[in-house]
């Protein structure tokens, strides 16, 4: 059962220590293949692989910004989604994403700006060089992971588009297509699924635009072929699979704080000093961590992000 | 009547523990096991608390006697898991973080009505026994145990308000309740006659 074939590139593409958890990986994959072999039980701990897979993306450098923190395991990252248009339970995305066509894929760029654009998803790609940057995330539900998310830096794109004066939110919208996005068929929420950034908020040089995970094409299930990550921000404001960006002038009205107005604010910043009605904020569980830790204000980007706030209301940045 | 039938459903009813086990063990908790079992054991409480509100209408309705066997079984089964689920709230998911739990138990909606649905569940389960029945007289009894209809309901608000978007569960388990409820409606009428003609 040949499940992987390493091959130089991959260990050259991807981060040391991921690179030396696949030399273990093929221990325990060995081991796995003579437990299977030798007892009628499958050994289920060892039978998912742990094991990046997908295409390989061209990385240009990486940054670790996550205060050296060992990244969560692709199995988790890649298992445990909120992505509704496949389903509401977290593992509904990796089993049923399956059918999301994401080539040939097109984004189109509209609105305020001075050049509208229709980018193909292989246009997109050669944007800018890809980089990988290691994020905290945090989810409003008070879990968290550590993603080796490969991408650019959305600012570019915005550039390119060159928003008028009057542009002051951009609003990302998710495909709409319940053939491909089963959750779709059901009204759970309002689709498509928008999102929106303030532009200062999506030029910030933390936002990205990521094509990829763990140095591999993002898998459908974690929003491909292309979604937002803005890792002081709640995840729910990282719109995935996403098919327009619009430049507007007035706050949009965006997915979660249409469902639900007194849960969920427009900013999404993680504030664990505001805690959703569900969830206290205040700490977090790190997915394959037992005790929860505290939840730092901004995820722990408040230096590279709280200027975007002077002046507003704590108590209202969530 | 068959010895093993009580036996047997606290097997039956056992089994999902049992599974949390072998999928504790193997890796099947997926990536958030605390959360996974967390859920799973909200769930079976939901659906015992349902079950054991089977066997009363099953009697009167279709003539059938060993559910009424079972009704104790499944209600106290359906207590033990939701004090298992309070408890692993408690001692794993919050890890006796006492200031964060009193924050949640007087502060958020979802768990301040799950809370009280655990705290009406408790005196059914303490007065489940012969010797209660028989201390407070079958009328002051059954008016007590009146309390379950009451957990139902906390219960199914309790579900609702965890679930952020998706209400076809905690629908579906209204609908099981309502439905359960309107079944008793002829065994009330009937004792409702019946109590007219013996007064
Ligand atoms: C009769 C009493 C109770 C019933 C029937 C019940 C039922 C449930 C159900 C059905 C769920 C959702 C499961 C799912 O989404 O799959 C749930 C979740 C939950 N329950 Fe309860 N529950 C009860 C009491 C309590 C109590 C007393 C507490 C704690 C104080 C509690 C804490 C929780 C928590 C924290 C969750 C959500 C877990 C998460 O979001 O990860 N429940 N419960």
């Amino acid at each position: 059962m040949p499940r992987f074939k390493p091959d130089l590139r991959e260990s050259e593409a991807t981060p040391e220590g991921i690179y030396l958890r696949r030399r273990e990986f093929l221990r325990l994959g060995a081991a796995g293949a003579i437990g299977a072999a030798t007892s009628a039980f499958p050994i289920p701990a060892l039978a998912g692989p742990d094991d990046p897979a997908g295409e390989v993306l061209p990385v240009a450098r990486k940054a670790d910004m996550a205060g050296g923190e060992k990244p969560t395991p692709w199995k988790s990252v890649t298992t445990y989604n909120n992505f509704y248009e496949f389903g509401t339970d977290k593992a509904d995305p990796a089993q049923r994403a399956g059918g999301l066509r994401t080539r040939p894929w097109t984004l189109a760029v509209d609105g305020e700006v001075k050049r509208p654009l229709t980018l193909g998803i292989e246009e997109i790609l050669k944007l800018s060089p890809l980089e990988e940057r290691v994020y905290r995330f945090r989810c409003v539900e008070a879990w968290s992971m550590v993603v080796p998310w490969v991408g650019f830096p959305l600012a570019g794109l915005v550039k390119r588009a060159e928003p008028t004066s009057r542009a002051r939110f951009v609003v990302f919208q998710t495909l709409l297509d319940p053939a491909q996005m089963p959750g779709q068929r059901s009204r759970i929420l309002e689709w498509p699924y928008t999102e929106a950034l303030r532009i200062d908020e999506a030029v910030n040089p933390l936002t990205l635009l990521a094509v990829g995970l763990y140095g591999r094409v993002l898998p459908a299930q974690n929003g491909a072929p292309l979604r937002v990550i803005t890792p002081w921000k709640y995840g729910f404001k990282g719109a995935k699979s996403i098919v327009r960006m619009r430049f507007v002038e007035e706050q949009p009205r965006t997915t979660w704080a249409v469902m639900a107005p007194t849960e969920y604010g427009f900013y999404g910043n993680v504030n664990p000093a505001v805690d959703h009605p569900r969830w206290s904020q205040g700490k977090e569980r790190r997915l394959g961590e037992f005790l929860r830790r505290d939840t730092l204000p901004f995820n722990g980007y408040g230096a590279e992000v709280a200027g975007l706030y002077a002046g507003l209301d704590p108590r209202k940045l969530y | 009547m068959k010895r093993w039938l009580k036996p047997a459903a606290v097997a039956v009813l056992l089994l999902p523990i049992g599974k949390m086990g072998w999928d504790a063990a193997t890796g099947g908790l997926g990536a958030n096991p605390v959360e996974a079992v967390q859920n799973r054991l909200g769930f079976w409480t939901i659906v015992l608390l349902a079950l054991s509100l089977v066997p009363t209408p099953a009697g009167e309705l279709l003539g059938l006697a060993w559910p009424q066997r079972l009704r104790r079984v499944l209600g106290v089964t359906a207590f033990a898991y939701a004090l298992l689920h309070f408890l692993f709230y408690v001692g794993v998911d919050k890890f006796f973080d006492w200031p964060t739990i009193s924050r949640d138990l007087t502060r958020r909606p979802f768990l301040m009505v799950g809370f009280a649905a655990l705290l009406c569940l408790a005196p059914l389960a303490v007065t489940s026994t012969d010797g209660w029945l028989r201390r407070l007289g079958y009328r002051r009894w059954k008016l007590l145990h009146r309390l379950v209809y009451l957990a139902a309901a906390l219960a199914v608000v309790h579900f609702a308000w965890r679930v952020k978007a998706d209400m076809r569960r905690p629908l579906l388990f209204a609908g099981i309740f309502a439905a359960l409820l309107a079944l008793r409606i002829p065994g009330w009428v009937r004792a409702a006659r019946r109590g007219r003609r013996n007064a």
